[in-house]
């Protein structure tokens, strides 16, 4: 829980302020190491062969050539696991090599670690694998009643929702279904790490990854060792969105440097990446909305079928978010949400920014518009009328005890005017902001202007009874020059949101310290838990917190204030309480509990919950079927904004990845095969598709969190998609029930 | 792996005819990419930088040449009045950094049925150079581009530049990709009325097995024309959007589908026309 420390204005870059990121500089000056930048001294390259086919047996592995090959140190198959044979964020249920079964594309077979990365990639087209090719099972749908493809079944989870009285019906009633397709997190920087031996027969492991301990245990077992003999720190991680939340190389390159006593690297190439790591559920929604005439919702009908691939992940999580925020942040008094993750032969899906909550909110977002229209009424007023409110309870049956500013959201949305617009609207011919771009395919008399509202929300930090507590050490000394030092300590991992901005932030805002130094992230202090579910701000913000007021407490004591005054520590000669030596302090900070959902979805599963609205204005070209996205107007929910540039730059990334979503990211499938793998292929937003965003922050200190402030990170995601979509079908009549938006959506539709 | 790195033609026909299977490297942002995906493995490369005979540009006998290795950035920064449709296309090429570094022969050697350049020179009429130690020939790109992918260009031979005809008249090119820029083209389309010699000229791009024209669509709009006015009937310039699609041969891909680049490419070639009329 909070300790309600005061921010105090005035401390130079403290919390509250544009305060810069200690990495800004090097990242842009091309001097920060990330992870593919590892290098040991002799040390091996490591590769993987992964199977070329969706769905088939091994009848036989004939690793001997490879073996033999000159400069080759080792090629390892799942024979050569010692411990547990497959691991798993939730259920341990992947392999780490494919032995007879393979079940997605891309599976790894074997890993070959040797002297040159050429010869890696030899060795590896030199082992011979003898497929028996199988009809991959690539139909979610289907795969609920289909013959198991693991031993552990199709389904991950059925969650059936039933709240309130199912026999309810509103006067108005509509109906829908819609479709949202694979997208990618599509980080820059791909899966790399550099694997030690170490005398102890343990292992040393720099990662890129989001979660140091929830690896280590992975890899530990896998390995057959203690997790105190496999120690992870943290390389500089370019992107990750959710990509990096479970373990690609993590074990491979352990497994190669134990085998050969030296230093392994691995680096996946790009398309190689598109392949080792889970991406965002693709899904079929059905919804049905019951309104009084007033335009009061009585009950929301969905059905829900995300598609999981091949393994697990955190499907079972995913699915619980998609069922609990099915209806959308409004006041639905009786609902029925029917929800699947199911196995197949796909590439695997999991984390991903928005966690579920982006699939639901783009059918829940389209059925509003639906339902406005169907009420003839105006679809913000529709959503005003319904949004939640503090004291409201979710179809979950969990009242919220938090904020929850729906409406100021809503409003500060539909508020901004969209000022970049004036000066160029329309823009004129020959320009490359009209749909098309740099192509030069349309005059402002082919433009047709739409605009769309949505609304979206998620929960923060983890769920359904998940303790995801973070540790944090804070140490003061006096530096070489005696002037006042300190020192975090935390495991969180930094993916590019500025916890590590945000940390010294807190060491200076809470002891009054100006310097503040940041070990590197690892194993050696406990876990911080994940860079994810908008959760690092609150949780080892929190924990940095508690061990400054720890410290603070220690120098109160020191100066002998009896029984601690932490809140005078501002006040006191630190460099004087210091010359009799460091304070070190280690805490860990917890969420409140929360409990499991019932057998009918019910229960207070979530700890709090954040909330954003987008309004998009869009030009689209419809006889081509091209969008330029004009403008994005925002209103977030964020509690309150410790760094406001970094709550800026989280809008701004999360709304491009939700412009990606809906209108060109997608992994294109055929019977289970990747299609476009690459950054050729797989188009993620330029900075021409890239409208300006005007955004105001609603900051109501959410009671419970540290420093009253939310997560930012995931809601830009949710309601930019819809939104984006909604303004096309306002410039185009269409239904487009399907994202990402394709032009020949819009064009052939037409015709 | 050995790397040449000859200064002029004669010595680059010379490394090209002592190693026949050598890369020519160029700006190499096919090249590299076909490297980096493992699909070419090269044993020598002949790096073409230095040739001087392959820069620039020059005007003879009222033709215009450009070398092969003029850059993107180059025609679209320096050529713009030279040669407004292909400074068109190439501001749809790729990035800054790929359009610093691309080239003219580059574009010609991959000869992609995408190849941005390629409709605008087709509609052109333009000559490719080739130099060999045989001695030089010119080839009209029409028969230069054989298939997806694959030219008339022989194992000995160097691409030194193309030619094109000095024509007067409005131009445009468009470019379909679905996203608004870096992007493969989904279909591309050249057009140039030649008031010079009163006739309409057109390419298309990704839109067939190599770049297209449609003689018919070019002759009935040629003569539907006023070429004093620069008019066209309604119609007519109706006509020819169908025209121009019915020509085409398009393929259904990861890009997109075959009726979408059909129904795409007339829609730019209508669009297109009426862009370069009076109004
Ligand atoms: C990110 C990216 C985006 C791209 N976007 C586009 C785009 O929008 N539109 C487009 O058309 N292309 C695009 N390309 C492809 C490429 O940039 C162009 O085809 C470019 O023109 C290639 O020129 P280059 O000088 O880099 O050729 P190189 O890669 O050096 O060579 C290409 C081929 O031509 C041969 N060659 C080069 N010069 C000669 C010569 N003088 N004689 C004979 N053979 C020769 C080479 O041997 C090689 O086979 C893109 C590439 C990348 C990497």
């Amino acid at each position: 829980m909070s300790t309600g420390t005061e921010v105090r204005p005035g401390t130079r870059s403290g919390l509250g302020q544009s305060v810069r990121r200690p990495d800004g500089t090097p990242k842009v000056t091309g001097t920060f190491a990330f992870s593919s930048d590892l290098f040991a001294r002799g040390m091996l390259w490591g590769r993987t062969l992964r199977s070329p086919h969706p769905a088939a047996r091994i009848r036989s592995i004939d690793t001997s050539i490879a073996e033999r090959m000159p400069g080759v140190a080792s090629v390892l198959t799942a024979r050569d696991v010692p411990g547990r044979p497959t691991y798993g964020l939730e259920h341990a249920d992947q392999p780490v090599f494919a032995s007879e079964t393979v079940r997605f594309q891309g599976e790894p077979i074997a890993v070959v670690a040797a002297e040159h990365p050429e010869l890696a990639l030899r060795a590896v087209a030199a082992i011979e694998v003898d497929y028996e090719v199988v009809t991959p099972l690539t139909d979610a749908e289907a795969a609920i009643g289909a013959a198991p493809i693991h031993p552990d079944g199709n389904v991950f989870r059925h969650l059936h929702l039933r709240h309130g009285d199912l026999d309810a019906v509103g006067a108005v009633s509509v109906e829908g279904s819609y479709e949202v397709g694979m997208q990618d997190q599509a980080f820059l920087g791909p899966e790399s790490g550099l694997a030690i031996p170490v005398d102890d027969g343990g292992v040393e492991l720099f990662i890129s990854t989001q979660w140091l301990h929830v690896d280590r245990d992975q890899v530990a077992a896998c390995l057959g060792l203690p997790p105190e003999r496999v120690h992870l720190t943290l390389s500089g991680i370019g992107g990750a969105f959710g990509a990096r939340e479970d373990v690609s190389l993590q074990v491979h390159v352990c497994l190669l440097a134990l085998r050969t006593g030296r230093p392994v690297k691995m680096l996946y190439s790009r398309e190689e990446s598109f392949h080792g790591h889970v991406h965002r559920h693709p899904a079929r929604l059905w919804y049905r909305h019951h309104a009084d005439p007033d335009g009061r919702l009585v009950k929301v009908e969905a059905r829900i079928v995300l598609d999981g691939g091949a393994y697990a992940s955190s499907s079972t999580a995913v699915i619980g978010n998609a069922v609990c925020f099915a209806a959308g942040p409004y006041r639905v008094p009786n609902a029925d949400v029917d929800g699947w993750a199911v196995r197949t032969n796909n590439p695997p899906c999991g984390a991903m920014r928005g966690f579920g909550a982006v699939q639901v909110c783009f059918g829940h977002e389209a059925q509003m518009d639906r339902l406005a229209a169907a009420l003839a009424m105006d679809p913000v007023e529709l959503r005003l009328r319904n949004a939640l409110a503090p004291g409201d309870e979710l179809p979950t049956g969990q009242v919220i005890t938090g904020t929850a500013p729906v409406r100021e959201v809503i409003e500060a949305a539909m508020a901004l005017e969209p000022p970049p617009l004036a000066a160029t609207d329309p823009p004129a011919d020959g320009t490359m902001d009209l749909p098309g771009g740099a192509g030069l395919t349309a005059t402002r008399a082919d433009v047709v202007r739409g605009t769309g509202l949505a609304v979206g929300f998620k929960n923060l930090m983890y769920s359904e009874g998940f303790d995801d507590a973070s540790t944090a050490n804070v140490r003061v000394e006096l530096d070489h020059r005696g002037e006042p030092l300190a020192t975090v300590h935390c495991a969180a991992a930094e993916v590019g949101q500025g916890f590590v901005t945000l940390a010294q932030q807190i060491v200076r805002s809470v002891l009054g310290v100006e310097q503040v130094a940041l070990r590197p992230a690892d194993t050696t202090i406990g876990s911080a838990g994940s860079t994810s579910a908008s959760r690092q701000t609150w949780m080892s913000g929190g924990a940095v917190e508690l061990a400054c007021l720890a410290v603070a407490e220690a120098l109160a004591e020191r100066a002998g204030y009896g029984g601690g005054a932490p809140d005078e520590v501002l006040d006191l000669d630190v460099v004087e309480l210091l010359r009799e030596g460091p304070i070190d302090r280690t805490r860990a900070h917890h969420h409140p509990p929360t409990e499991p959902l019932d057998e009918d979805g019910q229960g207070d599963a979530h700890v709090s919950f954040a909330f954003a609205a987008h309004r998009a204005v869009v030009d689209v070209d419809p006889e081509l079927g091209l969008v330029k996205v004009r403008h994005i107007a925002t209103g977030q929910d964020v509690g309150r904004a410790l760094n406001p540039q970094a709550v800026i730059g989280q809008i701004e990334g999360g709304i491009a990845q939700g412009l990606g979503l809906a209108v060109m990211e997608e992994m294109l499938l055929e019977d289970g095969r990747l299609r476009n793998p690459s950054f050729t292929d797989y188009l993620i937003p330029t900075a021409l598709d890239m409208p300006p965003v005007t955004a105001t922050l609603i900051e109501q200190p959410e009671p419970g969190a540290p420093f009253g402030a939310k997560g930012v990170g995931e809601p830009p995601t949710i309601s930019s998609t819809p939104a984006i979509v909604a303004a096309i079908r306002a410039a185009t009549g269409l239904e487009l029930p399907r994202i990402p938006v394709r032009p020949e959506h819009i064009a052939l539709a037409e015709a | 792996m050995p790397i040449s790195r000859p200064t002029d033609v004669t010595a680059t026909l010379d490394a090209l005819a002592a190693s026949p299977d050598a890369d020519l490297l160029a700006g190499g942002t096919d090249l590299v990419v076909e490297v980096n995906l493992d699909r070419r493995r090269p044993e020598h490369v002949i790096a073409l930088r230095r040739v001087t005979e392959l820069a620039g540009h020059d005007t003879t006998d009222g033709r215009l040449r450009l070398g092969a290795n003029v850059t993107y950035s180059e025609v679209e920064h320096d050529l713009a009045q030279l040669v407004p449709g292909l400074a068109m296309a190439a501001r749809t090429v790729g990035s800054p950094q790929i359009r610093n570094a691309g080239t003219l022969g580059g574009n010609l050697g991959t000869a992609s049925p995408a190849g941005d350049t390629l409709p605008w020179l087709l509609a052109m009429d333009a000559e490719v150079e080739l130099a060999s130690p045989e001695g030089d020939r010119s080839v009209p790109l029409a028969n230069f581009l054989t298939g997806p992918k694959s030219t008339a260009r022989r194992p000995a031979e160097l691409i030194t530049g193309v030619r094109l005809p000095r024509v007067e008249g409005p131009q445009h090119v468009s470019k379909i990709g679905p996203r608004n820029a870096m992007v493969i083209s989904v279909a591309c389309f050249a057009i140039v009325l030649d008031t010079t010699n009163r006739r309409v000229r057109t390419g298309m791009g990704a839109v067939g097995p190599t770049v297209l024209r449609s003689p018919d669509a070019e002759r009935a709009v040629t003569q539907a024309l006023d070429w004093d006015a620069l008019t066209c009937p309604e119609d007519a310039i109706d006509a020819f959007g169908r025209a121009c699609a019915e020509a085409t041969a398009p393929i259904t891909d990861h890009r997109s589908s075959a009726e979408y680049r059909r129904h795409a490419v007339g829609v730019l070639a209508r669009r297109a026309l009426r862009r370069c009329l009076s109004t």
